[in-house]
């Protein structure tokens, strides 16, 4: 930042409507209008609920300790990015890098987690059409029941958990390019083919890899057009971002997952 | 940027110099409290509404406490606050206006 423009400013400084810059603005109004596209399906799914007789509530212990650590991972990145954006405006160059990967460490946690659950629910057998059958899943189907007698179920549940996984992946990336610019793309590349050929091709994440290869073919042609330096104004929208992930999922933890607990 | 944009940029940073790190782990700390509290609570046998009620409660101010804190919105000046949170607060209250007398009505008549 050009110390000698900042103070040459006052003579010609008019005041921002809001008191901030039009990057931050600009992430507040996508945030707002994301936030009712998470809005109408956490309201699609407390209809369902609501006016569904006998909705299921199959998740087990193990499910719920599983979703809250996946909660605690996502809380303790929200705090290591805060620090980054401290490192930031402190022109401390390394600490803001540790904290921005320390935060997409703890992100990459939480979509693991995830993931782990994904399958394990669509193994027992809540599952969606749309998904390829997994190989002898009738002989272990506790969950065929509720996909059969209870179809919005796994509809809404995989529709929310899905839309926020893609928002918390595309959040890991997001930071990745803030915190790595261009040496991000390989180790994107690298993720993309690990998790496609780590996956067999019954899984969604099998052909939901491949938005990670999305991800490094536009994030590729951004930092090929425009390479920069990012500055703290740069991390602390890029953190805004990444604070309203976690904050959607304060919702979604307790709606679908506290909700629906098997109390035995 | 422009200039008059790296300027209040440099002065929006200026202001996050000022807040200490404590304030962020005393956050996050209440943060983790209040979801150990929801855990709890789901293996108390409670009224669903009543639970409902209470899980509702504590994530609007795990909700508050990250747009406030984390967000930064309680520093941000008072036109800010007001028009993102109210005009997402009206869109939330239009959705529940025409969401849910429809789902209690299918729960009142029955499900064909």
């Amino acid at each position: 930042m050009a110390d000698s423009a900042v103070h040459n400013i006052p003579s010609v400084y008019e005041p921002s409507l809001f008191g901030t810059y039009s990057k931050k603005i600009g992430m507040w109004l996508f945030l707002l209008s994301d936030s009712l596209t998470f809005g109408a399906l956490l309201y699609a799914y407390s209809y369902g609920r609501i006016s569904t007789a006998g909705w299921p509530t199959p998740f087990h212990s193990e499910s719920i300790v599983n979703a809250t650590i996946m909660t605690a991972f996502l809380l303790t990145s929200s705090l290591t990015m805060v620090l980054a954006v401290r490192a930031s405006v402190h022109h401390d160059a390394k600490a803001q890098t540790l904290w921005l990967l320390a935060t997409m460490i703890c992100g990459t946690g939480f979509i693991v987690l995830h993931g782990r659950e994904w399958t394990k629910l669509i193994a027992e057998g809540l599952t969606l059409s749309m998904f390829p059958a997994v190989p002898g899943q009738e002989a272990a189907s506790e969950f065929a029941s509720v996909s059969k007698g209870v179809p919005q179920f796994a509809s809404t549940f995989f529709t929310l958990t899905g839309m926020h996984m893609l928002h918390v992946t595309l959040g890991v990336i997001y930071l990745g390019v803030v915190a790595l610019r261009r040496k991000f793309i390989p180790i994107l590349l690298g993720l993309w083919l690990v998790a496609w050929l780590a996956t067999p091709a019954y899984s969604p994440f099998h052909y939901g890899a491949h938005v990670l290869l999305i991800a490094a073919i536009v994030c590729g042609i951004i930092l090929w057009l425009k390479p920069k330096l990012y500055d703290s104004s740069d991390v602390e929208v890029a953190g805004l971002y990444w604070h309203f992930v976690d904050l959607v999922w304060m919702f979604i933890f307790p709606l679908v997952y506290l909700m629906s607990a098997k109390i035995l | 940027m422009d200039t008059i944009q790296i300027a209040i940029a440099e002065r929006v940073a200026e202001q996050h110099r000022h807040h200490g790190k404590a304030l962020f782990f005393w956050v996050w700390g209440a943060l983790l409290l209040m979801t150990g509290i929801e855990v709890y609570l789901t293996y108390q046998n409670m009224q669903p509404v009543k639970m409902l009620t209470i899980l509702m409660g504590l994530s609007l101010i795990k909700a508050a406490l990250i747009i406030g804190y984390f967000m930064h919105l309680k520093y941000e000046v008072s036109r800010m606050k007001w028009l993102t949170m109210c005009s997402v607060v009206a869109c939330l209250i239009l959705m529940t206006i025409f969401f849910f007398p429809d789902a209690f009505r299918i729960l009142y008549l029955g499900v064909k």
